[in-house]
């Protein structure tokens, strides 16, 4: 793969910014007029050192209070790989950020302070990479200067994670890493201060694990987003579904069925403006033309007819709530899935989940900011969806309040 | 065993579909969106990602060309050429006109900028043409406040970026709802960093404005930067000495406020080699952005791009 996105999670003071600061710097991320600018800003407050974690803190209010206030996005490569980062702050509205953060990551990197070991919080991380279904994580020990870059302790923390570990379902690979951010300890380059450790630096492992596509190429899925019709003299009956593969492949003469409406036909052509294409899959974006004059519109999805997905108004699933408001108890929202909208009552709230000890609440069931928990709820028109095991596209929904027209939760659909 | 196929996308192509998706988003999501035509090479793009999006039919949206009136001569008749190629409607909002109907005072002095009268001009466009939402051509690794942006943007009813208090954003799911009056600006190359836009450029062939690449230009030294002494618009003082120096521009915008870089990169394999050595950030040649170490968010939050 030539893009690896990823996330960072830990908590405050654990060095998350100083953390990707030091990969930015010493993999000469870092352009000479930024590093000016943080040096002047560092020199003002009166830092001993340069802060490296001023490199990441886009906001004024940011870099005066010290702190990470909004996911950003930063921007790396290396030879081998292009990187994306999605840095979530680590303290108010934790949950929210770091959901957000993970729906678009293959890989999440979970920060632990050597001398604090495994935490409530390390857990948390941990439960919400996996909720999101990030199968990738790289566990980072780090402030190993401040235990003497002891082999004992790094292995003590290895072991009680694992042990948390092998409650999470989705974790495919995990890979332990002792650093030191703050002074570059195996960050990018090799620590001279561990010679026990004969694994990989963090930049190396990140150059170079295989991260398996999160896309799906097995069942064929086309949300339309927008019909082409051009009405012009040269293209007198086109009539294209313009969107992006969000499953599968798709080929010219490939039975397809239109959902909701269930009619069927053949995909005649896949149209771009570069030419035709002989095939089409995830995440391409694409126009699909068909055999038959079909009523098709934006919301509506195009599958394979030999595997379709399911279709249906009730819909069970596990969510986020992100709203300064508390859920409403069989409250009204707006719900988006795909390319397509429809109003949402919640039904039930089956249980929340308590994200230190996996426990679930089952007495308490008022969803309020950064609670998690699995709810019902019936929707206003049909809903075409895969589980978000399956696919994390067709899968996948928000809900937003109609008044505030806020996205108050995230929601991942149980097969 | 028939061969396995391995349905590898390259990064262009990624970054490509994402773009198409956002811009086919914004089509669906709002009534009436303008696409922010700068004639610099970002705005270039989109445009071009735009006509791909909805090919073989027209553009959904106007360009919109925030006009300060300190132009590169260049820029102006490669806007009028490109615009012609995709087959747009191109609209051009002046900021001399809004300092003729007062809506914007002008700074004073031989340092004076139109760069934050833009905004004014920018708000009274949307407000005039009912846009609901703007799509730029910003992109999260030219500047800190920017690494912060969303896909969908909301502002408020007076255009204005509320960075503490944004949607969140997941997966690839838009939220483009708004009250009467708010507007969205909306980023389809968010994720693209200045390489990717060039690398894309090669790949498509896209024809640039000549700025671009190398000329023997006059130019005169301001606070480490070279800014453009033949069209004018920005003043040397006496002690400013003017050179001719083989010079282009890294980024184009307002002739006051857009330095040049020394450069004998002529072409854009040239380009791309010099890109990828360089040890400035695109937009450290802008006086704009050296304002202040809050420049760009200060602007933002009144209603900038």
């Amino acid at each position: 793969m030539d893009l690896l996105r990823f996330t960072t999670a830990g908590s405050v003071d654990d060095g998350k910014s100083t953390l990707i600061g030091r990969l930015l710097y010493d993999s000469k991320s870092i352009f000479e007029d930024q590093l000016e600018a943080v040096e002047r800003f560092s020199r003002k407050r009166g830092d001993e050192r340069v802060d490296l974690a001023l490199l990441t803190d886009g906001l004024r209010a940011e870099r005066e209070q010290g702190i990470t206030i909004d996911v950003a996005y930063r921007y790396f490569a290396t030879p081998r790989r292009k990187f994306i980062i999605a840095d979530t702050p680590g303290h108010i509205q934790y949950t929210r950020n770091m959901v957000t953060g993970a729906s678009t990551a293959n890989l999440a990197i979970i920060l632990i302070d050597a001398r604090k070991g495994v935490i409530e919080q390390t857990c948390r991380h941990a439960f919400l990479a996996n909720l999101l279904r990030i199968q990738h994580v790289v566990v980072a020990v780090n402030k190993m200067d401040l235990v003497d870059f002891a082999e004992a302790r790094f292995e003590e923390i290895k072991e009680s994670f694992t042990n948390f570990a092998s409650r999470l379902d989705n974790l495919v690979e995990m890979t332990f890493i002792p650093i030191s951010a703050l002074q570059g300890d195996n960050v990018v380059e090799k620590s001279t201060h561990m010679p026990w450790y004969q694994g990989p630096t963090l930049l190396y492992h990140l150059e170079t694990v295989y991260v398996g596509t999160t896309e799906n190429h097995v069942e064929a899925r086309f949300p339309v987003q927008w019909v082409i019709r051009p009405q012009s003299g040269q293209w007198p009956d086109f009539r294209g579904f313009s969107g992006r593969v969000a499953g599968g492949v798709f080929k010219p003469g490939d039975a397809v069925t239109v959902l909701p409406s269930g009619f069927q036909s053949k995909i005649k052509e896949i149209h771009t403006s570069d030419g035709p294409l002989e095939e089409a899959y995830s995440p391409l974006s694409v126009s699909l033309l068909l055999e038959d004059e079909i009523d098709t519109s934006r919301g509506d999805m195009i599958v394979k007819s030999n595997n379709p997905p399911q279709v249906s108004q009730d819909i069970e699933a596990m969510i986020c709530w992100f709203g300064e408001q508390p859920m409403s108890p069989r409250g009204r929202y707006v719900l988006r899935h795909t390319t397509r909208e429809v109003q949402a009552v919640i039904k039930e709230v089956r249980y929340k989940v308590n994200i230190n000890t996996l426990h679930k609440i089952e007495d308490d069931l008022e969803f309020r900011m950064n609670d998690i928990g699995c709810i019902s709820v019936r929707t206003s028109a049909p809903v075409i969806f895969d589980a978000y095991a399956k696919n994390r596209i067709t899968g996948s929904f928000i809900l937003i309040d109609a008044g505030t027209n806020e996205t108050v939760a995230a929601g991942m659909i149980r097969g | 065993m028939p061969p396995i196929r391995s349905y590898h996308v390259s990064l262009l192509q990624q970054l490509e579909s994402e773009a198409l998706y956002v811009l086919r988003e914004t089509a669906a999501q709002f009534r009436h969106p303008a696409l922010l035509f700068s004639g610099g090479k970002d705005s270039i793009v989109m445009a071009w990602l735009a006509r791909k999006a909805f090919h073989p039919a027209g553009l959904p949206f106007t360009l919109l060309h925030v006009d300060t009136g300190h132009n590169f001569p260049e820029t102006l008749t490669y806007r009028d050429s490109f615009v012609e190629q995709i087959g747009a409607r191109l609209l051009v909002a002046s900021v001399q006109e809004s300092i003729d109907r007062g809506r914007a005072v002008e700074e004073k002095g031989h340092r004076a900028s139109r760069n934050k009268l833009q905004t004014v001009t920018l708000l009274d466009a949307i407000a005039d043409q009912k846009f609901d939402a703007c799509l730029g051509g910003g992109r999260r690794d030219e500047e800190k406040a920017r690494a912060k942006e969303r896909f969908f943007s909301h502002r408020n009813d007076f255009g204005q970026w509320d960075p503490k208090n944004q949607r969140p954003e997941l997966w690839n799911l838009f939220n483009g709802r708004m009250h009467a009056g708010e507007q969205f600006r909306v980023f389809p190359l968010s994720n693209w960093t200045e390489m990717d836009v060039w690398l894309y450029i090669r790949q498509e062939n896209i024809p640039l404005p000549s700025l671009y690449f190398s000329h023997q230009r006059q130019v005169f030294q301001r606070d480490g930067s070279w800014l453009d002494a033949e069209t004018g618009f920005a003043q040397p003082q006496p002690e400013e000495l003017i050179q001719q120096k083989t010079m282009r521009f890294r980024t184009i915008g307002d002739v006051t406020c857009t330095g040049a870089v020394e450069s004998p990169a002529a072409s854009l394999d040239d380009i791309i080699a010099e890109v990828a050595a360089a040890r400035q950030t695109e937009r450290g040649t802008r006086a704009d952005d050296q304002r202040s170490e809050s420049a760009m968010e200060d602007r933002k939050k009144e209603g900038y791009f």
